[in-house]
């Protein structure tokens, strides 16, 4: 709908009120990422592509690959792009399948924490 | 240990280990607070597709309501390039314990938030991470002047004797980041002991 400049601007229209379009019409409707999931943690880097971008890549897609040049955490990315946590794993999915990201999954949830890790952690807190 | 990784091209940064704090507790207990007292406060959306009881995708009459938006807080702290700590506010209502399961897998531990006014609405977080096996600290978050002391509110939660219990003021971040702190070494001091590994 083409804005008219005679009308007064909708007050309602802001952050509080939510999203204009429904989250997953980004995605077309999907709820999933095609292949396996991502981690909030996992961190994704945007990749070289090797030819020409897909044609049907959509704005946020080239979003996502612009936020991840540097290694960046999924839940960082939707907090950065203001998409929520499940449209973006969709789109992640999406760029995965087109070989535009690379991921890296945190270490499995099973496995102990380092206990040096954690020694560092606590000096990194004190110095804060 | 496999968890700091090269880039493949080499050319850009390399991948940092982010580990994951929950921050607990009833509604109003200061968990927003927490997170932003001791690092920069970031909105995310998450939203949950509800699907009926039986698991099947059947949404007939309700079409207009598959998703429910859930905002929640999180904040990040770089502790060196490599190394970075995510705190993320759990949200209080019951209704979204569903995003508890996922944010607590793999969870450093959690900072259970108690006020001593209402000392019950803690029970649910502390039920959920000793259920779990999740190490976790309770934090009193003091509004008023009173102590009641770590020891008394840790008797008054029945919690095991190992568990810390500290009272602090949640907008102090001098005092939140010290709490982040008793509960790193309460981990370090499970993991050696052995208490951490199932």
């Amino acid at each position: 709908m083409p804005a008219d400049p005679r009308r007064a601007p909708h007050d309602w229209l802001d952050h509080d009120a939510g999203p204009v379009v429904r989250p997953y019409a980004m995605t077309q409707g999907r709820v999933a990422p095609a292949g396996t999931d991502f981690d909030l943690l996992a961190f994704v880097v945007a990749t070289i592509p090797d030819g020409p971008l897909p044609p049907a890549l959509q704005p946020e897609h080239h979003a996502l690959v612009g936020a991840a040049w540097e290694p960046t955490s999924v839940v960082e990315l939707a907090s950065k792009l203001d998409l929520s946590i499940g449209v973006v794993r969709v789109l992640l999915g999406d760029l995965r399948s087109a070989g535009l990201i690379s991921l890296y999954e945190p270490p499995a949830a099973s496995q102990p924490h380092d206990v040096d890790v954690l020694k560092a952690v606590v000096n990194g807190l004190r110095a804060l | 240990m496999a968890s700091v990784r090269s880039d493949r091209d080499g050319a850009r940064s390399r991948i940092p280990v982010a580990l994951k704090i929950l921050i607990a507790g009833g509604f109003g207990a200061g968990k927003t607070t927490m997170v932003g007292s001791v690092s920069e406060i970031k909105p995310l959306q998450t939203e949950e597709i509800l699907t009926g009881a039986d698991g099947a995708d059947d949404i007939s009459g309700v079409e207009g309501k598959s998703t429910t938006t859930v905002t929640m807080d999180f904040g990040r702290i770089t502790i060196t390039d490599d190394l970075q700590l995510y705190l993320f506010g759990t949200p209080g209502q019951d209704r979204f314990w569903f995003l508890w399961d996922e944010l607590s897998q793999g969870a450093l531990g959690a900072v259970v938030l108690a006020d001593t006014r209402r000392l019950a609405d803690c029970f649910p977080s502390i039920d959920y991470f000793e259920q779990r096996g999740t190490p976790f600290v309770v934090a009193v978050n003091c509004f008023d002047e009173r102590r009641f002391g770590g020891e008394a509110i840790g008797r008054a939660l029945d919690l095991d004797p190992d568990v810390p219990v500290v009272e602090f003021d949640a907008r102090n971040p001098a005092a939140a980041r010290d709490v982040l702190i008793e509960l790193v070494e309460y981990v370090a001091r499970r993991q050696l002991s052995g208490a951490g590994r199932r």
